[in-house]
This record gives structure tokens, sequence and C-alpha cells, in this order.
């Protein structure tokens, strides 16, 4: 088993609102010094046996077909260990 | 005509668009989201709601229902498709529509009579309208916010495929104000305002939205 971790942004030119909101409500608790905040998204994709470039192949076709939307966001593949390792 | 409304689990307004196809004059076929099969209509409405539960993006997993299948195969034939909120989402979710919606800008969840101009009546949606008509219907969504990169706008404009636009008050930040558009061929349609909760003078704003089922009629007989 292995974990193939897949992040999931918002475009930097796309407006982000959820991010705004984070970024507004950061100041009421007394963290100051926040310049900007972007909310994105974080799968995390189990997969049989050892990663190969077939596999990520694979995930970077998810990736690019359902959990990401290519008109306003980006995503980023990576390996994490698997348990036991 | 005989007009699918597609039902998704999470479809809200799917009722009230099989009566509008009615009101205009049409046979409303239901259409169910897990089926291949399209039943021989002439049309097809995607109808508002949270289909999936807008789980992971607004549409983007109604998009990859059996049923999705038949219906972008049928738009690409040149069918008559409206999408309506989140069948507007759904459709742009599809790539039959370029762009995306994401949340309003401000937020908040709209709900409101929503002026609108009609900007391209040379749809089989619109047809009914006169070109620059300025009509009310209800607007009521989260994530409303049209975005398309730079080019993709040019286009839209320069090719007139701006089908209606918010007029007095962008009420989600839509890029340009666009509230609808179509696609190159001009078959498919996508709006995020609800033209058929105005079909009846009983209920809602008005019947402004009458308009978009019955020109439907106009567009067989041309």
């Amino acid at each position: 088993m292995a974990r193939v971790v897949v992040d999931v942004m918002p475009k930097p030119e796309i407006l982000d609102p959820q991010g705004k909101a984070v970024l507004g409500a950061l100041p009421r608790l007394g963290f100051s010094g926040v310049t900007d905040v972007r909310q994105g998204k974080r799968f995390e994709v189990e997969v049989d046996g050892d990663v190969t470039d077939e596999v990520l192949a694979s995930v970077a076709q998810m990736a690019e077909t359902l959990l990401s939307n290519p008109v306003i966001e980006t995503f980023d593949i990576r390996v994490e260990g698997g348990e036991g390792e | 005509m005989k007009v699918g409304v597609v039902t998704f689990p999470g479809s809200l307004d799917d009722a009230d668009a099989q009566r509008a196809v009615r009101v205009g004059g049409h046979e409303a076929v239901g259409l169910w989201h897990g089926d291949h099969d399209l039943r021989g209509v002439d049309a097809v409405v995607l109808p508002g709601g949270f289909s999936y539960g807008d789980y992971l993006r607004c549409g983007a997993i109604s998009r990859f229902a059996p049923v999705m299948t038949e219906v972008v195969e049928a738009a690409r034939r040149g069918m008559p498709v409206l999408g309506i909120c989140n069948g507007f989402q759904i459709l742009c979710e599809s790539h039959l529509l370029p762009g995306a919606l994401i949340r309003n800008d401000h937020r908040k969840f709209v709900c409101r009579d929503q002026r609108l101009r009609v900007e391209n009546s040379g749809t089989p949606w619109t047809s009914a309208y006169k070109p620059g008509a300025e009509i009310t219907i209800v607007l009521k969504n989260g994530e409303g916010g049209y975005v398309a990169d730079e080019p993709t706008l040019d286009r839209l404009e320069g090719e007139g495929r701006v089908v209606v636009r918010y007029v007095d008050d962008n009420p989600n930040g839509s890029l340009h104000d666009i509230a609808g558009i179509t696609n190159d061929r001009g078959n498919v349609v996508g709006l995020m305002p609800h033209p058929e909760h105005a079909v009846e003078e009983l209920t809602g704003s008005g019947t402004d939205g009458l308009g978009f089922f019955t020109s439907l009629a106009a567009a067989s007989f041309a």
C-alpha cells in the first residue's frame, strides 16, 4: 500500500472567497502579519502495490479529469511513504 | 417537442422545469441520471439544485453520470440543451461550455429577483425574446461567479455568445456581468438565473422566463 497525495489549489488569478474569509478572520483572533491565505484541497489516494510511473500517470489523469478543474485550479502530485516504511 | 429534464440525486428544480416545459407547450419527459437513455427527446434541460451534494465542485460528479454521456453526445450533434444554475455548472464541468462558476465574491448565498438583458436571441432557447430585451427572473445560488481566461472572454464577447447579462447590479462577481452563455454552435445554453420559476403569474416575479421554453417551438419551425 502506498499513498499518493494530490494537492489542488485555485489558480493565482482566480478569486478565492474562502481564503479571503479565513484571511479576514485571522486578525480578529489576534494573528497579525498574515498578508494572504488561499484555500485548496488535499486528496490522499491509496493505491495497491508500488507507485510506478504508470500509477503516477493514472493519478495525474484522475487529477486532471475529476479532482481538479483545469479552468480554475492547478494540481500537484507527490508520493507519501506507505504504512510500515 | 419532447423535452427531457434530467433528475440527478440532489436536483431541486426538476419538477419546476418539467412544469415550465409543459407551460411552454411541450411534452416533458423525466430523465434519470443513472440511465444511458434520452428516451427519444428533442431537447434536454439540466435543472438547478445541488446534484451529488455539490461535493468536490458543483457539477463535477454529475458530469460523469451515465445520462451525461448521452447528453454530451447529443449536444455535439446539435440537440438544444439548457442548463439552469446547477445545470450551467454541469455544462461547464462537461466542457460543453467554456469557463467555470466559482463561489460568489461576497461569499453569501443570494436569492432575489434579478434584472437581465437578453444579449443573444438567436439560440433555440432565447429566440422568443427581442434582442436587448430586459427581463426579471429569480437568481438563487452560492456559486454563481462566472470566470474564464481573457482569450475565452474575448471570444465569447466577439462571437456574441453572451446570452444574458446582469443589469443594474452584478450579484456574484461574474466577469463581464455574464449571467449566461452559449457554445459556438449556439445549441447549448447555460445560465445561473432561473427562467423556470418565472412562467406563471400566480407565483414568482412574473412570466419573463417563459420565453426560454416557448423559444423551442419557434426553433422547431425554423
